[in-house]
């Protein structure tokens, strides 16, 4: 069996806000082994990002807290690791990219400097060097000429050329884990395909694992191994790539896979593509059974009286659902 | 720089040829200057002449160097200024680094912990330190410091005998009011913009970024916070100069400093336009290099803002 590398036990990231507690992450279990590529996937506001920035403990607190669980990174806990200890691990073990291109990279710095500033942080380097690392790292991620763009700022590259720059950054310290918080989802298709593919590449080079987090169920099926679905701060379905998508056994992720644009089923069949009636339910007061019952077209008494457990359907496949 | 300069002399000078008074009133009224002497005067400062010719002269002469002549002190208008300048600029400018010192820290700290205890101490004491005028704060400190305390004196004064550190000393003491007031009244509102202005950038993504690098929370504010926050704040800074000037005015008139505000006060009093003139110039002056100056920092603080 492959080394756990990071291991999520019942996480709780609860915010609190005027309007009460708002329970984003409501108990949410996820492994992620070395080498490996898991998926996140699950509609806005479902708890990706908050779990993906509980890894790295990059929530504002307050307004946000722990509330319960373990985040267990080879076996230690980040949850209580002094600031100092969280420093060492972020981008030297852990790395993250956003969603935003656009505005994640300090505009009054060059690329160079921000991402030398990473560099020197966790290895021993002269200016000079770190520099010398910087250029590497972008010619690396494929930009054009990254002698002399080391020295441009953020301003004068496009959104996908940015993106390569948060990769080569996320890169520089050479990390376990990647976690990639919706990478593609601000650009472009054709950009997109670049992107995932450059995160593969990396993957495979420096043999690190990756979280990706995404919305779109064909990414995950292009790049992942295993896939965890997130309803409403829970973990409502976990399997393989090919199970999941083979054999999709609770309802939210049928209706995710329906709702995929098919060019096989074109429109010569009249066929409508299929959404999932309804919205996230609030996760101030959730619901106290399972939290997709008013959504679910195969509801039944059971599904509002209690919380399903997690329970494991198949070897590898579990699914939070009485069915 | 030079249009809006020019554009700025021609205001000035056609207000003041329309203001009410002119130098010779006062010799109008004394029965031993006969009405031949006085018209004689009159046509040798050219007093009698359209404004436009008057202005005219009196640019020209500008460019020679020549600022103009006082009618009541019989002096230089450059030399007055000269006299006086110094200590002004000496007042202003500390002041303004007092305000700089206190602001930023205080207000980046209120920012880093918004509504906390430290935060609403400092909001409450910045919103007390602008409310209040500062001929109000500076006779308070007067009542306290000098007549109650007897610790520094309350006139400025700058024909100090001593030598050597006492003389220092000395300036020190007699500058410490008027520095503070002025100060501290241009740094409570700095305070209040700093706080908005770094909690504006706190919650930008980047900073996440600078966050997930591992760099210490304290490189994260002051790397990747402070810096782009400074960007307004500089803008504020340059925008204030006129009011502090204004506000020097007053400071200089409640501590008795000869500065080039109470110079202004004493002149216009006399109506001694030439010196009017001189002074609010050099004040146009110095606020069009202020911002001058703001706007280099800009390119500096900024690299998006390109200079050609």
């Amino acid at each position: 069996m492959a080394e756990t590398l990071l291991d999520i036990r019942d996480l709780k990231t609860w915010f609190k806000t005027d309007d009460g507690m708002v329970r984003a992450v409501d108990g949410v279990d996820l492994r992620i082994d070395r080498g490996e590529t898991v998926g996140v996937v699950g509609e806005s506001g479902c708890g990706k990002t908050v779990t993906a920035r509980s890894v790295l403990k990059l929530i504002d607190m307050p307004p946000g807290r722990f509330e319960n669980g373990q985040i267990l990174w080879q076996g230690r806990d980040l949850i209580p690791l002094p600031a100092e200890e969280m420093d060492k691990i972020r981008a030297r073990e852990i790395a993250i990219i956003f969603q935003e291109p656009m505005t994640s990279l300090n505009p009054v710095y060059t690329v160079g400097d921000q991402i030398g500033e990473v560099i020197r942080q966790h290895e021993n380097l002269s200016k000079k060097q770190a520099r010398d690392a910087a250029v590497e790292m972008l010619r690396l991620v494929n930009i054009p000429n990254p002698g002399k763009r080391v020295d441009d700022y953020p301003h004068q590259f496009s959104g996908g050329m940015r993106q390569r720059v948060m990769i080569a950054m996320a890169m520089s310290c050479k990390p376990k884990l990647l976690i990639a918080d919706e990478p593609t989802t601000a650009l472009d298709v054709t950009i997109q395909a670049q992107i995932l593919e450059l995160m593969q590449e990396m993957k495979e080079r420096l043999g690190m694992s990756i979280m990706l987090i995404t919305h779109a169920m064909g990414v995950v099926a292009e790049t992942c191994q295993r896939v965890v679905v997130m309803y409403a701060g829970k973990v409502v379905e976990e399997a393989s790539v090919e199970a999941l998508f083979g054999n999709p056994r609770h309802p939210y992720t049928q209706g995710l896979i329906r709702s995929i644009p098919r060019v096989d089923r074109g429109a010569e069949q009249k066929q409508r593509l299929e959404a999932i009636p309804g919205t996230v339910p609030s996760l101030l007061q959730p619901p106290t059974g399972c939290r997709f019952a008013a959504r679910c077209k195969y509801v039944m008494d059971v599904c509002t009286q209690a919380m399903p457990p997690l329970k494991e359907a198949a070897p590898g496949h579990f699914v939070r659902c009485v069915l | 720089m030079i249009p809006s300069l020019l554009g700025i002399s021609v205001v000035l000078f056609t207000l003041l040829a329309m203001a009410p008074g002119d130098p010779f009133d006062e010799l109008a009224t004394n029965p031993a200057v006969p009405p031949e002497v006085r018209a004689a005067l009159r046509l040798k400062f050219g007093l009698d002449d359209p404004v436009w010719m008057r202005y005219w002269h009196w640019l020209i002469a500008l460019m020679h160097g020549d600022w103009g002549f006082s009618f009541v002190s019989r002096v230089d208008v450059s030399t007055l200024i000269m006299q006086r300048l110094p200590v002004t600029l000496v007042v202003i400018g500390a002041s303004q680094v007092l305000a700089i010192a206190v602001a930023l820290p205080v207000g980046v700290l209120a920012a880093t912990r918004p509504y906390s205890l430290f935060d609403q101490i400092a909001n409450t004491f910045a919103f007390i330190g602008f409310s209040l005028p500062t001929f109000f704060t500076g006779l308070v400190l007067i009542l306290i410091f000098s007549i109650q305390l007897d610790w520094l004196p309350f006139v400025y004064r700058a024909d100090i005998a001593a030598t050597g550190w006492a003389f220092y000393w000395e300036h020190f003491k007699q500058s410490v009011m008027p520095v503070t007031v002025l100060g501290l009244f241009q740094g409570a509102a700095l305070v209040r913009f700093v706080r908005s202005s770094v909690l504006d950038v706190i919650r930008l993504d980047y900073v996440t970024t600078a966050r997930s690098k591992g760099i210490g929370e304290r490189k994260v504010i002051t790397r990747h916070v402070v810096r782009t926050a400074l960007i307004p704040v500089v803008t504020l800074i340059a925008l204030q100069m006129p009011i502090v000037f204004s506000g020097a005015v007053v400071t200089e008139q409640i501590f008795r400093v000869p500065g080039i505000g109470s110079l202004l006060i004493s002149s216009m009093l006399a109506n001694d336009t030439p010196v009017v003139m001189g002074v609010t110039f050099v004040s146009a002056c110095l606020v069009v290099i202020f911002n001058l100056i703001a706007d280099i920092l800009y390119g500096w603080l900024d690299p998006r803002i390109a200079f050609r």
